[in-house]
């Protein structure tokens, strides 16, 4: 069974870059820093798209092993992100990113 | 069966458009899932099924679930929907907007060139594995080691959060 097809590569790329983009206005946008993780996943997304994509292109297992190690990245980058979303609620009593400009504890 | 493509795209980018303009966290959220789920469908028709079961599997499983507790934890309500459309007023889009877009249309314009197709074949797990342990071993060993460090600094912020709210119930 092969349900692989032959799409234009450059339509996946267009895609891609479309979410990276609509993910970095998410990233300048918001000042929830919840919504700034989420913005930030889905660059990473579009960044993994690319690669299965571009492996797709030669039909060579690259590019999905390279999106293995963007999945890793995103999930130990999530984790310590989330712990300090924690402590951030908790000190500042806020999830705005502006409030935690302050450099002295 | 090349409109299934473009069917999951759409749904892609309109997804991932709610999840960057939504209000209420878990409603995002949702919408996140929904997004990666037409990206693992993209996935899988570009002939690569173990990227696509990865995708639903460790982000859309693991990945989503974790920011799910932590809006869980954080009680974030009604009030913080409304914080939110205070933070969120629309001239704030303008200059980001103006920012990006010229971006997107620099890297569309880069990628106009002669059309190409991807291969069209499937690359299966077996294929994946042994790349993975063969000639990818070191960078599998790093993954490992980072993933070891992000456990611990996640327990270490973790931590003296859960003792703090244990001491004050």
């Amino acid at each position: 069974m092969n349900f692989a097809l032959s799409i234009p590569l450059e339509h996946v790329f267009v895609l891609a870059v479309a979410l990276f983009c609509i993910g970095l206005t998410g990233v300048l946008v918001r000042r929830n820093v919840m919504f700034v993780l989420m913005s930030l996943e889905v660059m990473m997304n579009a960044c993994g798209l690319a690669f299965v994509a571009a492996g797709a292109r030669w039909a060579q297992a690259d590019g999905q092993i390279m999106f293995m190690f963007i999945l890793a990245l995103a999930a130990a980058e999530v984790a310590v992100a989330l712990g300090i979303v924690l402590q951030l609620s908790r000190r500042f009593d806020s999830l705005d990113v502006d409030s935690a400009n302050e450099m002295h504890s | 069966m090349e409109s299934l493509f473009y069917i999951a795209a759409v749904t892609a980018l309109a997804s991932t458009v709610l999840v960057v303009t939504g209000k209420n966290a878990s409603h995002a959220l949702i919408y996140l899932i929904v997004s990666l789920l037409s990206v693992a469908v993209i996935f899988f028709l570009l002939g690569a099924p173990f990227a696509a079961a990865l995708e639903v599997v460790v982000y859309a499983g693991a990945i989503v679930v974790l920011f799910l507790f932590v809006v869980m934890m954080l009680n974030l309500g009604k009030g913080s929907v409304a914080r939110e459309s205070a933070w969120l007023r629309p001239s704030m889009w303008i200059l980001p907007c103006l920012l990006t877009v010229p971006l997107f249309l620099g890297l569309v314009y880069a990628l106009s060139g002669e059309p190409i197709q991807t291969a069209g074949a499937m690359v299966g797990p077996k294929t994946v594995g042994t790349q993975l342990f063969g000639p990818y071993l070191l960078a599998v060993e790093l993954a490992g080691i980072l993933l070891l460090a992000a456990l611990v600094g996640a327990y270490h912020l973790g931590r003296r959060y859960m003792s703090e709210r244990r001491e004050e119930m």
